[in-house]
């Protein structure tokens, strides 16, 4: 998993059937001390995120397909957790 | 899965036979900007994309799930078509 920033929502109409009745959110991967890392990612929202909030995000297909409740579906990430801190170790 | 601009397509007789039929596209993924990289990728269609439409992209295993049950063997596929992009206040372009 890894954590990121919701920054934008994404509408698509003509899209997979299997990902209709799901919001589509951007996510900026981010560093521990909360700067950008890489490019943004596309996930589907299995827990009704919003733009803004640090989010826990699976990369890989089974865990964003059980996380959304779709099989067999053509997705490889979803936002499974709005995060309320990250404690670190000194 | 990320976001992607389809700017080109590719034409190819001879492929697996699961391929044939389906529409072969080069994209360029988009940048936080939205502006194209300089890489490239080319993924099988699923939504009936073409030149110049922003897509979005799903990878690996899951790429060939648009069809299942057929086994399509690719590892990227074109799931939808990006109609717009409701922006966070701090984005102006």
């Amino acid at each position: 998993m890894l954590i990121g920033r919701v920054v934008d929502d994404v509408v698509a109409t003509q899209k997979a059937p299997s990902h209709e009745g799901c919001k589509i959110l951007m996510a900026q991967p981010l560093n521990l001390d909360n700067t950008d890392r890489g490019e943004p990612v596309l996930a589907l929202d299995a827990v009704d995120a919003g733009v803004g909030d640090r989010v826990l995000v699976v990369t890989e297909g089974w865990c964003a397909m059980t996380a959304v409740d779709r099989e067999h579906a053509p997705i490889d990430m979803a936002v499974v957790g709005v995060i309320d801190s990250v404690t670190l170790a000194e | 899965m990320f976001l992607a601009r389809v700017v080109g397509n590719v034409v190819a007789t001879v492929k697996d036979p699961a391929l044939v039929g389906k529409k072969i596209l080069v994209v360029q993924p988009l940048d936080k900007r939205w502006q194209p990289q300089h890489s490239y990728i080319v993924a099988v269609d699923s939504v009936g994309a073409g030149a110049g439409e922003t897509v979005y992209c799903c990878r690996g295993r899951e790429a060939s799930f648009p069809w299942y049950p057929d086994e399509v063997p690719t590892e990227t596929a074109i799931v939808a078509i990006v109609d717009g992009i409701n922006q966070a206040g701090d984005r102006t372009d």
